[in-house]
């Protein structure tokens, strides 16, 4: 099949940056969107042009590095799925593909679709420590846990950060990515110990961050590739509610030399 | 709790707090607003009673009225403000954007609101204030009182509708126009509050959704019942 794309090509952070028409020839409909963009890469390779940059890692869905908006739905739209497990299959010979980096302040373009999600780092960074008792091994069970309660956190620990939800906002809002980390580990005995503390300092950075609000669009919710859950933000909402009410921030953590 | 109001005006989670919970309050001020109002179609004797009622309350009366143009202020404050975050957030827009699941009242409620707000100015001139803003003079004359069943005398406010809805056919216009705008905005702002608020549950998660979805309909049907029955010459 044969595509045209217009892609974003960006120089580097300082560039205004533009769309560039190419076509992408004989693509086979079992390649995934990335190996059609390393075919294409290929091609302007041999013509002595530079490569499309674009992020990618484990190219198998789980490890939330590929990010392009794809004809305006982060990851293809594909549901449930990452622009790498996104095939050629779903689209038609002749198609023209609009692709774009996420778009953010908070994500600033570095080069074509590679954007800087290292403020997504610096939220998990100010979210902080979770408690362990040093000593021996505890037992396997020595905590119980429900088994929904565990099944909950699990739905929200599924986020592998890649950061569709901020793309596909309106706002450019992290609301689902911070909501997702903060209900793992607030449905869990071992994360509930700094709940509070912990959701307002993951708050505190978002903002700082520079992301939008949210407007309970539920786009976030409709692109995760991991199908995090809208309702994980009014987890978060309701955290961050019962934390600023208790003050927990007024005291300074003590001690730890 | 210098720390709490910090954190409620200043963080993003607390401004949409504000914004829900004055959301909540006025939202259950326009059902009832649009409940009293339907009395119309019961005759002149029963929205006067409800007017004269409401107007009998002197000691609640002013305390209620800054209440709710406080809540108004926090609302239109906090909405404004997290616009202002939400258009800095994205300083370069997509060539192509889909919006998938979001509704078109979900992206319009910071502009619809601030069409409601100017409408609500302007309803306040009307009906309240009584200036002269739509071509009936309410205060010029007697024309405008209503002696009650125990004979006294009353503001007329069935004649000030009739009067109010029909001078100008604009008037009418604009209030149809502002009430379906209010009805897209409550649709989405009735269920995306108890999002806000951390209230959402999936087990009543989808009898809210239909509740959203039927006030805002009601409050449609209702609110523009009323002009559109005296244009067409239903009520006299």
């Amino acid at each position: 099949m044969n595509l045209t794309l217009k892609v974003w090509r960006q120089k580097n952070a300082s560039d205004t940056g533009r769309l560039v028409t190419y076509e992408a020839k004989n693509i086979i409909p079992d390649m995934s969107f990335l190996e059609m963009l390393d075919v294409v890469n290929e091609e302007l390779m041999q013509k002595g042009e530079e490569p499309i940059a674009f992020d990618s890692d484990c190219r198998e869905g789980i490890c939330g590095t590929c990010s392009m908006v794809v004809n305006g739905t982060p990851h293809g739209g594909m549901k449930g799925t990452t622009v790498c497990q996104c095939h050629m299959r779903h689209f038609k010979d002749g198609d023209v593909i609009i692709i774009e980096p996420w778009r953010a302040r908070a994500f600033p373009v570095l080069r074509d679709l590679v954007t800087d999600r290292s403020s997504f780092d610096r939220i998990i960074q100010a979210g902080g420590f979770v408690s362990v008792n040093t000593g021996g091994t505890p037992d396997g069970n020595a905590i119980p846990v429900p088994k929904t309660d565990a099944d909950v956190a699990m739905d929200a620990a599924a986020c592998i950060g890649c950061g569709a939800c901020v793309a596909a906002c309106k706002n450019a809002s992290a609301m689902l990515f911070v909501a997702a980390k903060v209900s793992h580990l607030a449905n869990l005995p071992q994360g509930r110990v700094e709940r509070e503390r912990r959701a307002i300092a993951m708050i505190n950075q978002m903002d700082s961050e520079g992301f939008g609000n949210c407007t309970v669009t539920g786009s976030c919710e409709a692109v995760c590739p991991k199908e995090v859950s809208l309702d994980f933000i009014a987890q978060l909402n309701r955290e961050y509610g019962k934390a600023i009410l208790k003050n927990r921030m007024e005291r300074k953590l003590a001690g730890g030399g | 709790m210098i720390n709490l109001l910090k954190n409620l005006f200043c963080s993003s989670l607390g401004k949409k707090f504000i914004m829900a919970a004055s959301g909540c309050v006025l939202f259950l001020f326009v059902v009832g607003h649009c409940v009293g109002n339907l009395q119309v179609f019961l005759g002149p004797e029963a929205i006067n009673r409800y007017g004269a009622f409401l107007q009998g309350l002197e000691e609640l009366l002013w305390p209620v009225r800054i209440t709710l143009v406080t809540l108004v202020i926090l609302h239109f404050w906090s909405a404004s403000r997290l616009t202002l975050e939400n258009r800095a957030a994205r300083p370069v827009a997509y060539a192509e954007w889909n919006p998938t699941v979001a509704s078109y009242a979900s992206r319009t409620m910071f502009v619809g609101g601030s069409v409601i707000g100017c409408f609500i100015v302007y309803h306040i001139l009307h009906y309240t204030a009584l200036v002269n803003v739509g071509g009936g003079n309410f205060t010029s004359s007697a024309q405008f009182e209503w002696t009650n069943e125990h004979g006294e005398k009353i503001h007329d406010i069935y004649k000030m509708l009739i009067v109010g809805f029909s001078v100008k056919w604009w008037v009418s216009i604009f209030y149809i126009v502002a009430v379906g705008l209010l009805s897209l905005h409550v649709s989405h702002g009735a269920k995306a509050m108890l999002q806000s608020l951390g209230l959402k549950s999936k087990s009543y998660d989808p009898a809210v959704r239909c509740f959203a979805a039927a006030v805002a309909a009601f409050l449609f049907v209702g609110y523009s019942s009323i002009p559109l029955a005296i244009m067409l010459g239903f009520l006299k």
